[in-house]
């Protein structure tokens, strides 16, 4: 069983229409009870990151969130739902992050012209596919292990983005893959039982359904 | 690398597309959810479903053609038309759209945009604009069509581009993307329909002056129209809506033709 965290911050139904057509078993969180009951959780997001926690701590998710990580249980963060597993962000007036991931959330600088929002189709660089190259975060002083997202996805493959925000993870050795937008950014970082991508798997077609495949068989 | 985006546009009145009759290959021609699954498959990058009559009559979008819709597509949904207030805004976006276009209101209550950007973030917030170039002389009042105009200006229409308003379009375009607009909807009320290729002086003079994605609409009509808008004019996206429709052009074709010319796509 796969619970969605339902949380007000956008549109979830998305997430479960492409889930469940990949045969997968799925719930709508709205209490802790049904993240307790779930083996895996997927944390969709889109808005403040205020908010985001806010709300999150309003219905009393936090702590089995954290207790679902903590037990090894799989959980994938998409969007606004990865960028909380971070510590904290450049958007937020006063929420914390939930800190499962040592780092920050950033702002892009749009230097150089770059329009913020980064929105539409950019391509991942993936750890273990893509070579390594000057400047990139990948593959630098890490392990180029694949991550189990993207089996079967080659590298370079285009998926949808729409945001204002990115991760920058402390530990670089999470990152599984980067996309460039003015820079190179963390655009799906990895920990153990803990996924985090920042496109939408769920509007990014055929290569988003397989990711969120590889999730589902997991 | 980012790529430009081809965006097919579906324009709803009273549940059907209009235009939509020559849809080759499909069960009911005018059916915007078999119109919204044919282009999923052709590789569109976004779809854009503007409800055109709403705001006119002063009705809601369906949601439940939204969810449809939705319920079909696996590419990124925006929905426009009627849109007043961040309960309309909630409710499309709960109904299964990723972001909500808003023309008229945003006009009518510009802290629209302000509120709705901080409440869903500003990536889901598109700020529609339909303009019109009209001749300016330099005391500043409109001279259309006499000889002595010594620049050109675009103004802003609004209700389906039934009413002027007192805005330059590029001056709102800027306010807009202070006030927290995601992206810019630019639509030439005067190329629309042509099929004589998009209004690059005015795509490009919004696209110049704010730092939010632009997509350039109206006048598609041959795929050397989409490469000028987006490798001259600087357009970050561009729509068509008739175009697609009637097959004259598939989104791969054109695609196609933009890759050979240089221009990053996703094919």
């Amino acid at each position: 069983m796969i619970a969605i965290i339902d949380y007000g911050m956008g549109n979830i139904h998305s997430v479960k229409k492409a889930l469940e057509s990949l045969g997968a078993k799925t719930q709508i969180a709205q209490k802790a009870s049904d993240i307790a009951s779930s083996d895996k959780v997927v944390l969709p997001g889109v808005g403040a990151f205020d908010d985001a926690m806010l709300e999150l701590e309003k219905k009393g998710l936090i702590g089995a969130l954290l207790t679902h990580i903590k037990n090894k249980k799989y959980f994938l963060g998409i969007c606004l739902g990865m960028q909380i597993l971070f510590e904290e962000s450049q958007e937020a007036k006063k929420a914390k992050g939930l800190g499962v991931l040592k780092g920050s959330v950033k702002k892009f600088s749009g230097a150089g012209g770059l329009k913020v929002p980064h929105m539409g189709w950019n391509q991942l660089k993936i750890r273990g596919l893509s070579p390594t190259t000057e400047g990139n975060l990948i593959n630098k002083g890490t392990v180029p292990v694949l991550c189990p997202l993207f089996k079967d996805v080659p590298d370079e493959s285009y998926v949808y983005f729409c945001h204002s925000y990115y991760p920058a993870p402390e530990n670089k050795s999470v990152i599984a893959a980067t996309t460039e937008y003015g820079i190179n950014f963390a655009s799906v970082v990895w920990q153990g039982n803990v996924f985090g991508v920042q496109f939408h798997p769920e509007k990014s077609q055929d290569t988003g359904i397989r990711i969120l495949k590889n999730f589902v068989t997991l | 690398m980012l790529t430009k985006r081809i965006i097919p546009c579906l324009d709803i009145k009273d549940n059907r597309v209009v235009k939509g009759v020559k849809f080759l290959g499909l069960k009911d021609a005018g059916d915007p959810v078999e119109a919204a699954k044919a282009y999923d498959r052709q590789g569109a990058d976004e779809l854009v479903f503007l409800d055109i009559t709403a705001s006119f009559e002063n009705r809601k979008t369906l949601i439940e053609l939204v969810e449809a819709i939705a319920e079909n597509i696996y590419m990124p949904f925006t929905v426009g038309g009627g849109i007043r207030d961040i309960g309309d805004i909630r409710d499309l976006l709960n109904a299964g759209a990723d972001k909500v276009s808003i023309n008229t209101q945003a006009v009518k209550l510009p802290e629209l945009i302000g509120l709705s950007a901080e409440k869903f973030g500003s990536q889901c917030i598109v700020v529609a604009i339909d303009a019109k170039s009209h001749m300016v002389n330099d005391k500043g009042s409109a001279i259309s069509h006499k000889p002595q105009a010594t620049s050109k200006h675009w103004q802003v229409y609004i209700n389906g581009g039934r009413t002027p308003v007192d805005l330059d379009a590029i001056e709102w375009a800027k306010t807009a993307a202070a006030l927290g607009a995601g992206e810019i909807l630019l639509t030439s009320m005067d190329f629309d329909g042509t099929k004589d290729g998009y209004d690059l002086e005015l795509t490009k003079a919004v696209s110049d002056n704010v730092s939010i994605p632009v997509i350039a609409s109206g006048g598609a009509g041959r795929p050397e129209h989409f490469y000028d808008v987006l490798a001259e004019a600087g357009a970050d996206a561009a729509l068509a809506a008739s175009l697609f429709h009637y097959q004259e052009l598939t989104v791969k074709q054109v695609k196609e033709y933009l890759s050979k010319k240089g221009v990053r796509v996703r094919l």
